[in-house]
Formats: structure tokens, C-alpha cells, sequence
């Protein structure tokens, strides 16, 4: 089993700590059967053909990391998940807290990871760009995401609360009460359904993923996880023609009927 | 933010997606910071396809760096060509942006970057 990050000089009273939704996204991406499915998709660069369609390094986004643990363990362990370290990984977060905590978390998992290897192959990892303060996808070029990851606000609330206003936008030292429990409930509202933010993300995914992009979303059964994979394969492709949009559960967690019976799908087309 | 993540930004307002001044977003007042980071020619072939070259040469000079070719290297460029390696390494893999702005050329606004942080978040009005 791949080590999980360590995310101990997270502050947990303003960033999500990681739990299980988080371990789930970790162990699916770590599947045999993901494992298999991302190298073919993204690895196709093998020596016995030396001149395959290069499409270049896969740019790896999770969206909403919190804590970084989920995009940090993808970064330290390219090699093993992609088939390949050369692999470009970015996260975006609306947070300044939750992209401090990940640049680190990041850092600290690609250098273990590096130290861990250095007897048999100096580079496992990915390459780690930063952390960027934004919402969703809104700041990236279309078309450039290859892999994307979202552990959304899945929680039905009867309202979304309201961005960062300017004075939470910046890393502070001291935050009031109302300020961290403002930025707690960023990380779990989800409004109705818990799919507001999950909406609004799936809308972006025909402009932002590559022709070759993928997408593992989170949801909990309140989500209504079955009709959103029709809404999702009701897409349309964005160029047409050619094949439309799949949605499959491809990793689950708490078998019996609790409320917040989790799964991951995955899109692609 | 190492720079190579200009390459991938735009200006977060939905009207300037569709026009060609909002990329590459041009970066002021920037205080850069150098990695040590040992030079891996293979993965700078295989990150060079996803780049745009063009929007990488303007981000080269904008931020004071050697002109680059006009046109991308091919991997056999690359491999025989150490100086133009170097020089992509240093830029693309080492070179963090920690401080100052990046600014969209279609509608004129300026994204901070704080402590290696860019803020693409918007006032209300502009969302």
C-alpha cells in the first residue's frame, strides 16, 4: 500500500481534514483496475513503438484539495498510478489556508517519496506547479485539464454560503470564530441536493478536460449519484461528433444504507 | 508558482476566454525565486507538446529571460542543444513567481500573487 501523506501541520480548525471521503479518492486512484486504466490512457509512450502521438505530459488538477492530501499522494506517486512520473499536478482551492496547507503537503510527499526511491529510481513523483486561489476551473485555459478531482461540498444544506469575502482571501495568522466556521462550511455545503457546486462543476467539465481528459468526482447517496451519471452521459460532446460522455462508479465506500454512502464516478468520453 | 503554470492561466472573467489577449496573462512587479532542481531532459521532452510555445516566448521575455527560438525544439533539438536545454529547465522547472501581479490583456485585471499564491478569485461584480 502507497504511504498516505502527511498532512500534520494542517490547521484542521479552518481546512478539511482528511477523512473518508478522502481515503476513498486515494484508494480508488490507486486501484489496480485505475492504475490500469490511467497508464493506457496516459502512458502509451512504450519503447517498442517510437513514435506514438505525443500529446505531451498530463496535466493532473484536483479541485478543492483542503489539506492536499489527496492531490499530494497523486503527485509523490506518478510512477505507480500514471505509468509515468512526467506528470504535471496543480490544485485549485478558494481558500489561501487550504492552498498553503497543500503546497506543503505537497512538498513534503514528493521529498519522502524521493528519499524513499533514491536507492532504485530518483524520480517516482510528479511534478507540482502550485496551489492556485480560485473558483473551480475558472482560472485555467480550456481544454488543458487531463485529469481532474473533486471531493466536493456533498452535504445537503438548505443554502450555499457565500465566497471568501477580501479579508479571508489572505493567509492571517489569527482568524475570528465566525471566520473558520465560514470557511469549514465552504468545505461541506453543498446546497440543494449537495449538488450546487457538483453542478456547476460538471457544466465546466466539456470546456475544461483534453479530448483525452477524465474526471473522478465524489458523491455521497444524497447526491442521487444515479441521476447525475444520465445527466452526464446526456452531455453533449462539445465537437459534435464523435462519442459522448461515460460515467461509471468506479470505487465505493460504507456498504450498508448510511446517509452518507460514498462513491467515486468516473467521466470520461 | 513555478512559471511554467502561466502556461495554462487565463483571465477567470467568462468575456475574455474567447479572446487571444486574455493568454498568456502578463506577470508585473514579479519577484522571482530559483529552485535547485536537477536537470531531467526526458521529462522536459514530454512536458514541450503541452506546451505553447508561443505564449511560453512572451512569458520568457516579459520576464526577463533569453529570447527564445521561434519555433519549439524538437526532441532531437533538444538532446543536441545543451545551452537551449538549460534554459528551458531553468525556466520552465526552477523559476517560481512569489510576488506581484498578472494582469489580463483583454480587460486589464490584476490577479496577486502572494507569497507564491496567484488569487484568481473576483470581486462580485466581475463574476
Amino acid at each position: 500500500m502507497l504511504p498516505t501523506p502527511d498532512t500534520s501541520h494542517v490547521p484542521y480548525n479552518r481546512v478539511y481534514e482528511p477523512a473518508e471521503d478522502s481515503f476513498l479518492l486515494l484508494d480508488t486512484l490507486s486501484s489496480p483496475s485505475e492504475t490500469a486504466f490511467l497508464s493506457s490512457r496516459f502512458c502509451s509512450t512504450s519503447p517498442s513503438s517510437p513514435s506514438p502521438p505525443n500529446f505531451g505530459a498530463p496535466l493532473v488538477l484536483e479541485v478543492g484539495p483542503g489539506s492536499g492530501v489527496v492531490i499530494a499522494f497523486l503527485t509523490a506517486h506518478a510512477s505507480t498510478i500514471f505509468g509515468t512520473p512526467h506528470v504535471l499536478t496543480t490544485a485549485i482551492d478558494v481558500s489561501p489556508f487550504a492552498c498553503a496547507a497543500t503546497n506543503l503537503t505537497v512538498r513534503k510527499a514528493v521529498s519522502e517519496a524521493e528519499a524513499e526511491a533514491e536507492a532504485e529510481n530518483p524520480s517516482t513523483s510528479g511534478q507540482w506547479t502550485s496551489a492556485i486561489q480560485g473558483d473551480l476551473v475558472s482560472p485555467l485555459r480550456p481544454g488543458s485539464v487531463d485529469v481532474l478531482v473533486f471531493n466536493p461540498p456533498y452535504v445537503p444544506t438548505p443554502g450555499l454560503p457565500a465566497p471568501p469575502p477580501a479579508p479571508l482571501q489572505e493567509l492571517r495568522d489569527k482568524t475570528t470564530f465566525e471566520e473558520d466556521s465560514h470557511l469549514l462550511e465552504l468545505t461541506y455545503a453543498g446546497g440543494k441536493d449537495g449538488m450546487e457546486t457538483t453542478d456547476r462543476l460538471i457544466d465546466a467539465l466539456p470546456g475544461v478536460l483534453s479530448e483525452r481528459g477524465v474526471a473522478y468526482i465524489l458523491l455521497c447517496a444524497q447526491n442521487k449519484p444515479e441521476d447525475v451519471k444520465g445527466r452526464i452521459r446526456s452531455m453533449g460532446t462539445g465537437t459534435g461528433e464523435g462519442e459522448g460522455w461515460k460515467a461509471e462508479t468506479v470505487g465505493t465506500s460504507g456498504k450498508q444504507a448510511g446517509w452518507e454512502k460514498l462513491q467515486i464516478v468516473r467521466v470520461w468520453r | 508558482m513555478k512559471v511554467m503554470t502561466l502556461n495554462f492561466l487565463t483571465c477567470a472573467v467568462k468575456n475574455c476566454k474567447s479572446s487571444n489577449d486574455s493568454f498568456p496573462l502578463h506577470p508585473k512587479e514579479a519577484e522571482l525565486a530559483k529552485d535547485d532542481i536537477e536537470i531531467n531532459p526526458q521529462l522536459l521532452i514530454n512536458v514541450l507538446p503541452r506546451i505553447d510555445w508561443a505564449a511560453l516566448r512572451t512569458t520568457s521575455t516579459e520576464l526577463g529571460f533569453p529570447t527564445l527560438p521561434e519555433q519549439p525544439p524538437s526532441p532531437e533539438d533538444l538532446q543536441s542543444d545543451e545551452a537551449l536545454l538549460k534554459e528551458l529547465h531553468e525556466l520552465l522547472m526552477e523559476t517560481q513567481m512569489m510576488e506581484g501581479k498578472l494582469v489580463c490583456g483583454h480587460c486589464g485585471h490584476e490577479y496577486a500573487v502572494k507569497n507564491g499564491v496567484a488569487n484568481f478569485l473576483l470581486p462580485s461584480h466581475l463574476v
